[in-house]
């Protein structure tokens, strides 16, 4: 008798213990993402779907809210700063992203062999990566001061300078451009020899075998088995020239977008008109159309690295 | 025999040239690479009247930019500031995405993926696109001049959750399995199994985090007035505008600034260089 009314017991418990087995797994994955997904809503998720609810609204920075439809969608079709900017972030990038690429697969290429000699120059190499970028504008706008600047005078000495390279509108932004390679080759490097290094031995020493020099070994197997990484760097490099907050930081410090908005890219001339002339709504549509133009490259990124997934595989 | 062995195209002595010559360049490439720095340093240790003169090594060098720096303007208070948020950002935000990634990649529960492509949609949404609507959010919660402010929207981003849950992946089943056996719930196996395997990853993020927080200039630019609050990058941007001719203090107070990280880097290179070249791409 209380064996039949222990294992009904038995039963019921374990039936509800399996059932609940499964619900408390859900529970705890809930609460396991809970703050993450709860912080990245309310820091990340909001703001996004903020900035396309700004963008219809006039606003002042002391919080007066008025609805004006597309109205600030319309200025900016007007406003030629804002193609100035857009056409000043498209040059950037365009000089950024091929440059780096270069000077990335470049010194990774240099130092790839791994002994103590090149370990101590790929130190030399991503040192610049570990100073801040304030401090970075600050040492090379003392490096490029006119005339007295040690840059100014050894280009002066070469004969190619009578040129101001920050005050010069023609030459500020190649400027900025190049102090940005600067700091970030480093890094491309770094990722170019993660990249180097899962490409198997063997190909090379079978292609050597067959009589391939060096450049035709880089042109024929390096660089095609290099494809995954180098979609990532372009990738990359292009958000970072386009929306980081590493361009931002260089050219804030360095020239305030100027002389003559040469070097106002979009993300700086967002700010200026938020925080300079209190246009929050201007602002917030300038923002919003980056904010789709990110969301679009990231679904294409998604899709072409199979769920973001950047390994080597094929 | 050895006729069937590829003849090499270079003797020896020919090899060894070619790779002098190549470490010569690189060496080269590698010094004017520093070249920066370097500059940066020498002009901290140099009087005013030296600034502009092109030798490397100061003639009279003196400390005395470092010091009228160190007592003129409050560096240490800055730097304190930004260690303060710095570490507790690291430290908050490991917590939270190990957590996240955890739970993303080994437990079972309904709109797991739907949950993780909303959160890697946010992967490449960067700080000055969303920095007016953030800054309105951030005002209405009274958050403004704050460490609360500087701290809390730092911490969250899709990047080190990311890493994490392919990480967490990659690990093993019996793991779990073995603990559950004796009877370890969820919060448990986390604790004491799953964190313990991810030191390796930890310390990586935990390296990226620090710097990214320490080197971070937009967002506490845009939240904080009071100079009491301010980041140790805020604090040498202010330095620029009120020094903005004086060279060698700007460069030593560079020097101040800057040497923290370089340190950190001297230090931990290895594991520095290692955690970002396997972030960028595994």
């Amino acid at each position: 008798m209380t064996t039949i009314a222990e294992t009904a017991a038995r039963r019921r418990h374990a039936g509800r213990t399996r059932l609940s087995a499964k619900h408390r797994e859900w529970i705890a994955g809930y609460l396991f993402v809970l703050p993450d997904a709860l912080g990245l809503l309310v820091f990340l998720g909001v703001p996004m779907a903020l900035s396309l609810v700004l963008s219809v609204f006039e606003v002042n920075g002391f919080g007066g809210y008025s609805f004006v439809g597309a109205k600030n969608y319309l200025r900016m079709w007007n406003d030629p700063l804002f193609w100035k900017g857009a056409r000043v972030t498209a040059l950037y990038a365009i000089m950024l992203v091929p440059l780096l690429y270069v000077c990335g697969l470049g010194l990774a290429l240099l130092v790839q062999r791994t002994d103590r000699f090149n370990a101590v120059m790929r130190s030399m190499f991503f040192a610049p990566h570990m100073v801040s970028l304030v401090v970075v504008a600050l040492v090379w706008q003392f490096m490029v001061v006119d005339k007295i600047g040690v840059i100014s005078r050894l280009t002066a000495a070469l004969d190619i300078g009578g040129f101001s390279f920050l005050g010069d509108p023609n030459f500020a932004l190649i400027t900025i451009v190049l102090v940005s390679v600067w700091f970030l080759m480093g890094f491309y490097m770094l990722i170019f020899l993660g990249g180097l290094q899962d490409i198997p031995r063997q190909y090379y020493e079978a292609a050597m075998i067959d009589g391939a020099g060096a450049i035709a070994r880089f042109w024929f197997i390096t660089l095609p088995l290099l494809k995954p990484t180098s979609f990532f760097v372009v990738m990359v490099s292009m958000v970072a020239a386009v929306a980081g907050a590493q361009a931002f930081d260089i050219i804030y410090v360095m020239t305030k977008g100027g002389p003559a908005n040469a070097t106002s890219v979009l993300i700086v001339y967002i700010y200026q008109q938020a925080f300079g002339f209190g246009a929050f709504g201007y602002a917030a549509a300038m923002a919003s159309i980056l904010v789709v133009a990110l969301m679009l490259v990231t679904a294409v990124f998604f899709a072409l690295t199979r769920g973001g997934r950047f390994n080597h595989e094929q | 025999m050895s006729s069937k062995r590829p003849q090499p195209y270079f003797s020896r002595s020919q090899v060894t040239l070619v790779r002098g010559l190549w470490m010569v360049v690189t060496a080269i490439l590698a010094v004017m690479t520093l070249f920066p720095l370097l500059w940066m340093v020498s002009i901290a240790f140099k009087p005013p009247a030296e600034s502009f003169s092109s030798n490397l090594i100061p003639q009279a060098p003196t400390l005395d930019n470092f010091i009228h720096v160190l007592t003129g303007v409050p560096f240490i208070r800055y730097m304190v500031n930004s260690f303060l948020v710095s570490a507790t950002v690291t430290i908050v935000a490991l917590f939270f995405h190990t957590m996240a990634g955890y739970a993303l990649a080994r437990l079972r529960f309904p709109g797991r993926e739907v949950l993780f492509l909303s959160i890697f949609s946010t992967f490449l949404v960067s700080l000055p696109v969303i920095i007016v609507p953030l800054f309105v959010i951030v005002k209405a919660m009274g958050m403004l001049n704050s460490y609360v402010g500087l701290i809390i929207p730092a911490i969250f981003n899709a990047f080190g959750i990311f890493l994490l849950r392919q990480y967490y992946l990659s690990l093993p089943k019996e793991i779990e399995e073995a603990a559950r056996i004796d009877g370890a719930g969820y919060w448990r196996i986390y604790w004491s199994v799953i964190l313990p395997l991810s030191r390796p990853i930890m310390s990586a993020l935990a390296i990226l985090f620090f710097l990214a927080n320490w080197n971070s200039f937009l967002w506490p630019l845009t939240i904080t007035s009071d100079p009491n609050l301010w980041v140790v990058q805020l604090g040498i941007a202010n330095f620029k505008s009120q020094y903005s001719a004086s060279w060698n203090y700007m460069m030593a107070a560079s020097t101040i600034v800057a040497i923290p990280t370089l340190i950190l880097f001297v230090i931990f290179q290895r594991q520095i260089m290692d955690s970002l070249k396997t972030s960028g791409l595994k």
